[in-house]
């Protein structure tokens, strides 16, 4: 039998096998024990660990916002404070995670590497709908995880060239993809997200209108759910905001989503009745 | 002692393979990688939009290569596959274009010894330091030799002439458009078999492929230039000269 490695001193066959141009697929070969969700089979439901919250995508005429709190909790306590739970998934996407925070922040990863490797090997960036039929894939393969307790799932959305908008998609653990025209959220507090989304949501607005809604939706989560975290302005830690567009995916600095949260904060003081 | 029919000594062996070789890579067209201040261009003399010679591996390195289409690519492919690996299991810093050009050392070396065809191609790996001191090219050619390069290298076609015109023009720290400038030059110098010597050969942004390493960019910084901003960067060539 041929040595699936080949032979000594030289890369091994898996390495030099035209074919696939997925990284997960090459992964699965080469090295499968490096892929999220390959340690199935845990003795019982897992419940210690560390859940992100609320996230939330709003689509405007020519791109998509997406912007998520920063709080991590562990059962009642909270585990962490700041932590980044929307990140860059190339240049024209980005993607966030609600569910448990070690599972989701590997499937990140390893989605960003997988766009960045076709995109490498094949000189042309994969159509949007294939970034979101990828995340499926992948989602789908935490499957087993997800039914002992560790679930995850991601929010995507990003700009399509061919209909010149944003797109936003949403998954459930057993990766049932769904596309959003509008506006979306996922995690414990999207109920309430999606309840301020409603009332706000234009579909004229302005991509600086968007910003100001999503902030928003994350303040309403914020007010009625536990798990999310509102804006702190005593350790200034505010929302993750990303915007991707025709000029690509951007990430808001502190510096710009502080007004927004001052003004919001404002806005609620004067009146307080929402 | 008598020989078996069609016996070959290992330094015959050697010798063929390794001529054979040569003359397939002599064959094609040059490709030239050349330091600049802010970075490392790659300047190739490729007809083809779409099938390249220079390629982005990771988030500091690239490639490049000459010969056989096949052959490079499938070391292209195994390159990226090798380094996403890498940085996946550790961390994007971690990842190496000494670690890369060992394993294309190794592996056209097994191929070399093993195989009754040897590869015919010759391929440089290049990644971009912190400041042009920490810049580094590594030249590897069809039996796994491997050679660490300053400044400049010319692979493929005839590549003698190329760097010759090269040794003569490349200044450290020139700024990019010098550096294309003594580029292109140089690839004007090879005459690919076939054309006429001496006849006057216009290399312009149809038939150049030009990448470059920049080391102001974030994160990737390996970017192509095609269509107009070759054109352009091309027209600023010429009025630098």
């Amino acid at each position: 039998m041929a040595d699936p490695m080949g032979g000594a001193g030289r890369l091994p066959a898996v390495f030099m096998t035209p074919g696939t141009s997925s990284f997960t697929d090459f992964l699965s070969q080469s090295a499968p024990h490096l892929l999220p969700g390959a340690q199935s089979g845990l003795p019982g439901p897992v419940t210690e660990v560390a859940h992100g919250t609320t996230i939330v995508a709003v689509t405007f005429p020519g791109g998509v916002i997406m912007a998520g709190d920063r709080r991590a909790t562990q059962g009642h306590m909270i585990a962490q404070r700041d932590v980044e739970k929307v990140h860059h998934a190339d240049d024209f996407s980005c993607v966030g995670y609600a569910g448990t925070a070690g599972v989701g922040a590997e499937l990140i990863r390893l989605f960003q590497v997988e766009l960045e490797h076709y995109e490498k090997i094949e000189g042309a960036t994969l159509s949007l709908d294939a970034k979101a039929n990828r995340l499926a894939a992948m989602v789908k393969g935490n499957l087993p995880m997800a039914l002992q307790g560790l679930a995850v799932v991601p929010l995507f959305a990003g700009y399509d060239p061919d209909m010149d908008a944003g797109r936003i998609f949403s998954y459930d653990i057993a990766a049932a993809k769904s596309e959003e025209r509008t506006y979306e959220s996922i995690g414990s507090g999207s109920v309430f997200a999606k309840g301020s989304l409603k009332k706000l949501y234009r579909a004229d607005q302005t991509q600086a209108d968007a910003v100001r809604i999503a902030v928003e939706a994350l303040y309403d989560a914020a007010d009625d759910d536990s798990a999310t975290g509102g804006p702190d302005t005593i350790r200034r830690l505010y929302p993750i905001v990303a915007a991707v567009t025709s000029d690509g995916y951007r990430r808001y600095g502190d510096d710009e989503v502080e007004p927004v949260v001052t003004a919001i904060i404002a806005d609620r003081s004067t009146s307080a009745g929402g | 002692m008598t020989m078996p029919f069609g016996y070959a000594s290992p330094e015959q062996q050697v010798r063929d393979k390794s001529e054979y070789a040569r003359k397939g890579i002599a064959r094609g067209r040059s490709v030239v990688v050349i330091t600049y201040a802010d970075g490392i261009l790659f300047v190739a003399e490729n007809p083809s939009a779409t099938l390249h010679k220079i390629s982005e591996i990771y988030d500091r390195i690239a490639f490049a290569a000459v010969g056989k289409y096949n052959e490079f690519e499938n070391l292209r492919t195994a390159g990226i596959r090798l380094m996403d690996s890498r940085g996946y299991m550790y961390d994007r810093r971690d990842v190496t274009s000494r670690a890369l050009a060992n394993a294309y050392a190794q592996t056209l070396g097994a191929i070399f010894t093993e195989s009754v065809k040897p590869y015919e191609v010759e391929i440089v790996v290049a990644e971009v330091g912190r400041s042009s001191d920490d810049d580094q090219i590594y030249r590897l050619t069809f039996d796994g030799s491997i050679a660490d390069e300053r400044g400049f290298v010319a692979i493929g076609g005839a590549s003698d002439q190329v760097t010759t015109s090269l040794k003569e023009h490349h200044r450290d720290g020139q700024p990019l458009a010098d550096a294309l400038r003594v580029a292109v030059q140089a690839l004007t110098v090879s005459v690919p078999p076939g054309l006429p010597q001496n006849g006057e050969r216009v290399l312009t942004e149809a038939n150049l492929e030009v990448g470059m390493l920049d080391r102001s960019r974030a994160r990737r910084q390996f970017k192509r230039i095609t269509g107009n901003a070759l054109a352009e960067l091309l027209a600023q060539t010429a009025t630098s000269s």
